[in-house]
C-alpha cells in the first residue's frame, strides 16, 4: 500500500481550487522561499505516515460537502506515486482533483520520472501554479532553485490542455515592480488554458511560526503590499482597474 | 365567515382554533429573490435613531436605563408608553416609557431587591413588606423544600442556572391567535372548557379548573391592556397592521406578566404574510408599508428588558431576552413556508442595523428555495445574527406549526410548553467519580461518600464505572430538584397569558441539560488513550493531571472520541428518563450553555483533558477552543453526530469563521456557505450559530467598543452585542475557535 508523509489537512478549504475542498497538505519540500509561511512542511522526514486508503477514507466523510480534493503543501509532487494513486480513487468517487504545485521536480529528461506525470495528467483537473519570478537569479534568490523546472512545467501542462490557475506572490521589493510583471505576464500570455490568474498579496503571518520553530525570518523588512500595488498588479496580470 | 376574515380561503379554522390549519389554507409561497425589498420609511429611521439614542444612553447609565421601585408589572398595570406616539406604526410598552425595566417579584422578591440595588434604586419598602410578609413567591416555595443535598449540589454548581428565583421562561404563547380570532373568542373556548371539567373534586380536576380560570382573567386584562393604547381587541384584526398590533399585544401582554428567562415570540412572519398579501392585493398596503410595519415590530422586540442580578449576567450575559422568532421550515405536504414577509423579517437587519433581538431562528431544510437560502447565507455573512436549526431533522415529530423557544428547544405552538431546566456540570461530574463525590473546589462532600480513585495513572474502566454511578446520582438529585422548582413556579408564579394562547390539552416537556460536554469527553479520551497521572492535594484531592502522549480530541470526526460523545450523551439521558418527572412531562435534554460556559469553567477545577482548573468549557456542543484542528467540516461532523434522538431538548453549535476561509468573494462566500449548511443538516446536525468575522475584528471591538455600537456575535443559541459581554466573556469569545484559511 502506498504511503505518503501528511502534514495536516483543512476539512473546509475554499481558497485552493474551485467551490469547497479538502485540502491535504503534504510534507516536504525542497525550495526553502524566504516568504513561506509553512516552513514546518519543510523536512522531507516529518509529519506523519499515512496510507492511501487511510486519507482516500477521511477524504470520503465529507462527499456531501466537497467539490474536489487539492493537494497542496509542501511540495506533493514530491510524492508524486502516492498523488496518482490517490487521485485514480478520487476521480472513481465523482471528485475533482487539484495539485497546488512548485513543479520543482519536474523534468523532462528524466523520462521515467515524465510517464509518470503524463499519467498524473490523466486524473488531475486543476492545477495551481505558483511562478514566482520570471528572472531565474531572482527566483533563485527567493527559493534557491532555478525557475526553468517551474516554466518548462507550465508549458508542458499547457500542452495536455489542463486547466491552470497561476498565482503571483506580490512581494515588495522583489516582484511588485512594472517590469516584472510585464516580464511575467508575457509568458503567461503564450500559455493557452489558463483560466485565472490570482495575485496573492504577501503577508507576515508565518513569523510567529517562524519564532516557534526558532527559524530565521529573511524578509523582516519587507513590507506588505499597499493596495495599490495589488491593484496595479491585477491591473497588468489580470487586465482589471 | 366573519366579515375581518373576507378574502380568505375558509377551512377548519374558521369552526376551531387552528392558525396552522389557517396558514395552510391561505399563504403563498415565495421562490424569489430579494430584489423586492425595500430601505426603511423616514418614520422609521427617525423612531431608530431614537432607539438607538436611548440604548446609547441606556449603556452610559451602567447598563439599566430606568427602572420601577413601586408598581409591580401585571398585564394592566402601567398606562400606555410611546417612543413617540405620531411615528410608531406599531405601539406598546412594558412600562409607561421606553427602556424602563419593570418590577416582577412574583419569581423571587430577594432577587428584585437585588438587581435595583446593584443598578442604584431601592425597592419600595412597602412592596417589600408585601412580598415578605404576606405574599409568597417562587423562590420562597422552592428554599421551603430543597433538602440540604439540593443546596449543596447548588452552592459547588454541579447543578446551575436553575430557574429557582427567576421566571422559567421557554413557553412560547400562540400570540397569533389574537390577531386571528380576537381576544373574545378565545375567552369563549376557554370558558368552555371550563364547563366540561367537573365531577369528582380531584386535585388535577381542581388545579385545571383554576388554571383555566386564571388564564381567562389573564385574557380579560389583555384587552384592558389594548384599551390603554385605544385598542378593542375582542375581535379579529381586520388588517395587516392591526394583525401585527394584535399579535404584538399578545406578547406584550406575556413580557408584562412573566419574565421569564426565554421569552420567545414563535412563528410568526408567514401568519402575518397572509394579511400583507391580502392588504396588498386590495390596494390598501404598499410594499413600503408592509416593510414598515415589520421595522417597527422587530424595533419593539429589540426594546424588551428585564431587571437582572449580576450572578444571572454571569450565566447569560448581555442582557439577552430571546424573543426568538422562527422563519422558513418546509410545510408537510412540500411546499416551503417561504413566504416575502420572510425576507421582510431577515431585511429588518439592514433597516435597524444589526442587533441580537429578535433572535432570528431560520429553520433550515435541504429543499427551501435557493434564493431564500442566499439570501440567509447574505445576511449570516453582513451581520452574524442568525442561527440555524434544521427543519429536516425536527419536522418529522414536529410537523410544520412549531417554534424554537430559547436558543435551540422546539415545540408545536399552541400545542406543547416546556419546563426549563437549565444543565448540570458534566465535567465536575467525572471529577466527582475521580474524587469520591468531593468538591475539587469547596473541598466539601457533596455526593454522599463514595470510593475515590487511588491509581497512580488513572484506568479508563475503573474511571467509567464511577463515572456511572456519579452520574446515577446526579441525575436523580437533577430531576428532582426540577421536580420541585416546576411544582413552585406552577403554583406562585403561573403563566397565565401564556398557557391562555394554547390548547385545552397541552404536552409538556421536562427539560434538562449538559454543560462540558465536551471537555469531559476529552477528559475521557485522554484517559483512554493517553496516560493520565492525577496530581493529588495533600487531602488526596485530584486537583490536577499530568498527561503523557496524544489523544483524539473531539471535533476532529474521530471515532474514536467522537463514540464517547455520543455514548455518554445517551447514558446521561437513560438516566433521566428512569425518573418520575413533575406533571407526566416527556423529559429530554439539550447540549447548549447560553454563556454559562464561562462561570461553569471557573468553577471547575482542572480536568484531565489538560484544561486548567478556571478556564472556560466550550460553549453547547463545540469543541473545547482550537483542539479542532482539521478544519470546519471535521468540527461540524463530530457534533453532527450528538445523537438528536437522546438530545431532542436541541444540540448548539457555535461556529466561527474569518471572512476570508469562506471564500474569496461574497458570491463565492454565500455558496460556500449554504453548501456548508446543507451538508450539516444532512448529516443529521441541529442547530448551528454563523459567525463571520475576524479575531482582529473582536480584538479592536474590545478596544474601541465606541467605534462598534452594534457589532453583534452569536454565542451560544442566541446573539449579543459584544460591547454588553463583559471583559471576561469576550475574552471566551475571542479564544475559541475561529476558522481561518491556512
Amino acid at each position: 500500500m502506498l504511503e505518503a508523509r501528511i502534514h495536516s489537512v483543512e476539512t473546509f478549504g475554499t481558497v485552493d481550487g474551485p467551490g469547497i475542498r479538502y485540502v491535504v497538505f503534504m510534507q516536504g519540500c525542497n525550495f526553502r522561499c524566504k516568504y513561506c509561511h509553512n516552513p514546518d512542511t519543510w523536512n522531507c522526514m516529518g509529519g506523519t505516515i499515512q496510507s492511501v486508503q487511510e486519507v482516500f477514507e477521511d477524504i470520503i466523510k465529507y462527499k456531501r460537502y466537497i467539490q474536489g480534493v487539492t493537494l497542496s503543501g509542501g511540495e506533493p509532487l514530491l510524492q508524486i506515486d502516492f498523488v496518482i494513486e490517490l487521485f485514480s480513487m478520487l476521480k472513481k468517487e465523482g471528485l475533482d482533483t487539484c495539485i497546488d504545485t512548485s513543479s520543482q521536480t519536474f523534468d523532462p529528461s528524466n523520462l521515467e520520472l515524465m510517464a509518470k506525470f503524463d499519467k498524473l495528467m490523466d486524473v488531475c483537473d486543476y492545477i495551481l501554479l505558483d511562478i514566482k519570478h520570471i528572472d531565474d537569479s531572482k527566483h533563485r534568490w527567493l527559493t534557491g532553485w532555478s525557475n526553468q523546472g517551474v516554466l518548462d512545467f507550465a508549458k508542458y501542462v499547457d500542452s495536455k490542455n489542463k486547466t491552470m490557475w497561476l498565482r503571483y506572490v506580490l512581494v515588495p521589493g522583489f516582484n511588485e515592480d512594472n517590469d516584472s510583471l510585464n516580464k511575467w505576464k508575457n509568458f503567461a500570455n503564450t500559455l493557452t488554458n489558463v483560466a485565472k490568474i490570482e495575485v496573492l498579496p504577501y503577508h507576515k503571518m508565518a513569523l510567529d511560526k517562524y519564532k516557534k520553530l526558532g527559524m530565521d525570518y529573511a524578509l523582516t523588512d519587507t513590507i506588505e503590499p499597499t493596495k495599490e500595488m495589488v491593484d496595479n498588479a491585477n491591473k497588468l496580470l489580470n487586465g482589471k482597474e | 365567515m366573519r366579515e375581518e376574515w373576507a378574502g380568505f380561503k375558509p377551512g377548519k379554522w374558521c369552526d376551531e382554533i387552528s392558525v396552522r390549519n389557517f396558514i395552510q389554507t391561505n399563504y403563498t409561497e415565495y421562490k424569489g429573490d430579494d430584489s423586492f425589498l425595500v430601505g426603511p420609511t423616514e418614520a422609521t429611521t427617525k423612531l431608530n435613531e431614537k432607539v438607538k439614542a436611548l440604548e446609547a444612553d441606556e449603556v452610559k447609565r451602567g447598563g439599566v436605563y430606568n427602572a420601577d421601585t413601586f408598581v409591580v408589572s401585571t398585564i394592566t398595570s402601567h398606562e400606555a408608553g410611546y417612543i413617540d406616539k405620531d411615528l410608531e406604526k406599531v405601539v406598546g410598552l412594558q412600562t409607561e416609557m421606553p427602556f424602563k425595566r419593570s418590577l416582577q417579584p412574583f419569581g423571587g422578591i430577594r432577587m428584585s431587591e437585588k438587581a435595583l440595588a446593584e443598578y442604584g434604586y431601592t425597592l419600595n419598602p412597602a412592596i417589600k413588606e408585601i412580598f415578605t410578609k404576606y405574599r409568597k413567591t417562587h423562590n420562597d416555595g422552592v428554599y421551603d423544600v430543597y433538602t440540604e443535598e439540593m443546596r449543596l449540589a447548588r452552592k459547588a454548581a454541579i447543578i446551575t442556572g436553575l430557574p429557582d428565583s427567576y421566571g422559567r421562561g421557554r413557553i412560547i404563547g400562540d400570540y397569533r391567535r389574537v390577531a386571528l380570532y380576537g381576544v373574545d373568542r378565545l375567552i369563549k373556548y376557554k370558558q368552555d372548557f371550563m364547563s366540561t371539567l367537573k365531577g369528582d373534586m380531584t386535585d388535577s380536576v381542581i388545579r385545571s379548573r383554576e388554571e383555566t380560570a386564571e388564564q381567562i382573567k389573564a385574557l380579560k386584562q389583555l384587552k384592558v391592556m389594548a384599551e390603554k393604547y385605544g385598542f378593542d381587541i375582542s375581535n379579529p384584526a381586520k388588517n395587516a397592521k392591526e394583525a401585527v398590533q394584535f399579535l404584538y399585544f399578545g406578547y406584550l401582554a406575556a413580557v408584562k406578566d412573566q419574565n421569564g428567562a426565554a421569552m420567545s415570540i414563535g412563528r410568526n412572519a408567514t401568519f402575518l404574510d397572509i394579511y400583507i398579501e391580502r392588504d396588498i392585493k386590495n390596494g390598501v398596503l404598499t410594499e413600503e408599508e408592509a416593510q414598515e410595519l415589520f421595522d417597527h415590530f422587530v424595533m419593539k422586540l429589540r426594546m424588551v428588558r428585564f431587571m437582572r442580578t449580576p450572578e444571572y449576567n454571569d450565566l447569560f450575559s448581555g442582557d439577552p431576552t430571546w424573543v426568538t422568532e422562527s422563519v422558513g421550515g418546509m410545510s408537510i405536504d412540500g411546499r416551503s413556508l417561504i413566504t416575502k414577509s420572510s425576507y421582510r423579517l431577515l431585511h429588518t437587519l439592514y433597516n435597524l442595523g444589526s442587533a441580537p433581538e429578535p433572535n432570528i431562528t431560520v429553520l433550515w431544510s435541504n429543499n427551501l428555495p435557493d434564493n431564500f437560502k442566499n439570501f440567509c447565507a447574505k445576511v449570516s455573512i453582513a451581520t452574524s445574527s442568525i442561527q440555524y436549526e434544521n427543519d429536516d431533522l425536527m419536522r418529522p415529530e414536529m410537523g410544520d406549526d412549531y417554534a424554537i423557544a430559547c436558543c435551540v428547544s422546539c415545540m408545536k405552538l399552541g400545542k406543547d410548553m416546556q419546563f426549563f431546566g437549565a444543565r448540570t456540570n458534566l465535567a465536575k461530574c467525572l471529577l466527582y467519580a475521580i474524587n469520591g463525590g468531593v468538591d475539587e473546589k469547596l473541598k466539601i462532600q457533596v455526593s454522599p461518600k463514595f470510593e475515590a480513585i487511588k491509581s497512580e495513572v488513572l484506568d479508563y474502566q475503573e474511571v467509567m464505572e464511577k463515572y456511572n454511578q456519579m452520574m446515577d446520582w446526579l441525575c436523580d438529585l437533577y430531576v428532582n430538584t426540577l421536580n420541585t422548582i416546576h411544582y413552585m413556579h406552577d403554583k406562585y408564579s403561573y403563566e397565565a397569558l401564556e398557557m391562555a394562547l394554547h390548547n385545552n390539552e397541552v404536552r409538556r416537556f421536562f427539560a434538562t441539560g449538559i454543560a462540558g460536554l465536551s471537555c469531559a469527553v476529552d477528559s475521557l479520551s485522554a484517559i483512554k488513550y493517553a496516560k493520565v497521572v492525577p496530581i493529588r492535594d495533600e487531602n488526596g484531592i485530584a486537583v490536577d493531571f499530568k498527561i503523557e502522549g496524544d489523544f483524539p480530541k473531539y471535533g476532529n470526526n474521530d471515532d474514536r472520541v467522537d463514540s464517547i460523545a455520543k455514548d455518554l450523551v445517551v447514558n446521561f439521558m437513560n438516566k433521566i428518563r428512569a425518573k418520575h418527572t413533575y406533571r407526566d412531562s416527556i423529559p429530554s435534554t439539550s447540549i447548549l450553555t447560553i454563556t454559562s460556559n464561562v462561570v461553569y469553567g471557573k468553577k471547575t477545577g482542572s480536568t484531565p483533558d489538560g484544561r486548567k482548573a478556571g478556564e472556560p468549557f466550550a460553549p453547547g456542543a463545540n469543541p473545547m477552543h482550537n483542539r479542532d484542528t482539521k478544519g470546519a467540516l471535521a468540527s461540524l461532523e463530530s457534533v453532527a453526530k450528538l445523537p438528536y434522538e437522546h438530545a431532542r431538548d436541541g444540540i448548539s453549535n457555535t461556529f466561527s469563521i474569518v471572512p476570508n476561509a469562506l471564500g474569496k468573494d461574497v458570491s463565492s462566500q454565500t455558496k460556500n456557505l449554504v453548501k456548508l449548511l446543507d451538508g450539516y443538516c444532512s448529516g443529521g446536525g441541529h442547530h448551528l450559530n454563523i459567525n463571520v468575522f475576524s479575531r482582529e475584528l473582536l480584538l479592536d471591538a474590545q478596544a474601541h467598543p465606541e467605534m462598534y455600537p452594534q457589532l453583534t456575535i452569536r454565542v451560544s443559541g442566541y446573539a449579543v452585542k459584544f460591547n454588553k459581554l463583559t471583559k471576561e466573556q469576550q475574552d471566551e469569545v475571542i479564544s475559541r475557535t475561529i476558522h481561518s484559511a491556512m
